[in-house]
């Protein structure tokens, strides 16, 4: 019975979470109606997601935001460094391919957005079945070294929430 | 108190500003299209991040009520921002590259943006009917 009113228990959850940081203050009438929406749109989108992403430990989703936060503002800083202070002849820009370990979709969209976000980086592409993912560098002397540090900082970890 | 919560959300407000304007800095002088691409993402994450910081500080700190659109505005941000990254990579992908250009996609035969369709794809763990429709078809 629960599990047929909550088709995505996750996704209901942060249907109410997000409802009510948009009504801004706290009323019981917007909780009901938060309920009823995660109620209706998990029902009403589930023809066009049969599948449930399974989360094998979604404690450690914090910690992966966390780490995620630190490395944006890290990376960030470098970037700004890079675009004033590098003169454009020593830009060394680089396409990797980073093979992926990780199989669920869910997982595989996690870490090309947290590429995307990382300053430096941008998830170009998938490949044609899913293997492997396009990365443009804005500055990558050793191509190498960025896919190592991809794969054991933020694939690893994802693959332990997700697989 | 008061003093030092203006002092930092100032410092918040000061530090969105300028990496807003070293993205788009960055946006004028890097030298191609992928390279480019790479200055505006960044600025959104930490020079927008910054006046999101400032604006929750201040309705913390000078607001009878706390205000969490702001937590809001990171998510949607977060969410479309990759999106709108990928969507102009793959453009210039298009426009300016051909696929001898690009590295090899390992074990797979092409990128997906200039493939034809999948061998076999991550969704057809499910769909037995789909399979045998397309071992048909091959």
């Amino acid at each position: 019975m629960i599990r047929r009113l909550f088709p995505h228990p996750y996704l209901s959850a942060l249907l109410v979470l997000v409802w009510m940081l948009l009504v801004n203050r706290f009323a019981w009438g917007s909780l009901v109606f938060a309920i009823l929406l995660s109620i209706a749109i998990p029902a009403l989108t589930e023809p066009y997601w049969p599948d449930r992403a399974r989360l094998r430990h979604p404690g450690k989703i914090i910690a992966y935001v966390l780490l995620v936060i630190r490395d944006i503002v890290v990376a960030n800083v470098q970037v700004a460094m890079i675009v004033l202070f590098k003169p454009n002849s020593r830009l060394q820009p680089a396409w990797i391919t980073i093979p992926l370990d990780l199989r669920s979709p869910e997982a595989i969209t996690v870490l090309a957005a947290t590429i995307t976000l990382t300053p430096g980086t941008v998830s170009s592409d998938l490949s044609q079945d899913g293997h492997a993912l396009l990365v443009h560098c804005l500055h990558a002397p050793e191509p190498e070294s960025v896919i190592l540090d991809i794969k054991n900082r933020y694939e690893a970890r994802l693959q332990e929430i997700f697989e | 108190m008061e003093y030092f919560a203006e002092i930092l959300i100032t410092a918040l407000l000061v530090l969105g500003g300028i990496f807003g304007l070293v993205g788009s800095f960055g946006l004028v002088k890097l030298p191609d299209q992928m390279t480019r691409l790479h200055a505006p993402t960044k600025a959104a994450t930490l020079g927008v991040g910054g006046i999101l910081m400032a604006s929750l500080c201040w309705f913390f700190f000078f607001s009878d009520h706390s205000s969490w659109h702001e937590l809001l505005i990171t998510l949607f941000l977060f969410l479309t921002a990759p999106v709108t990254g990928l969507m102009i990579a793959k453009t210039n992908m298009h426009l300016t590259w051909r696929p001898e250009e690009l590295p090899d996609p390992g074990e797979d035969r092409n990128w997906a943006t200039f493939g034809q369709s999948a061998d076999r794809s991550l969704m057809d763990a499910v769909p037995e009917v789909d399979k045998a429709v397309r071992d048909h078809r091959e």
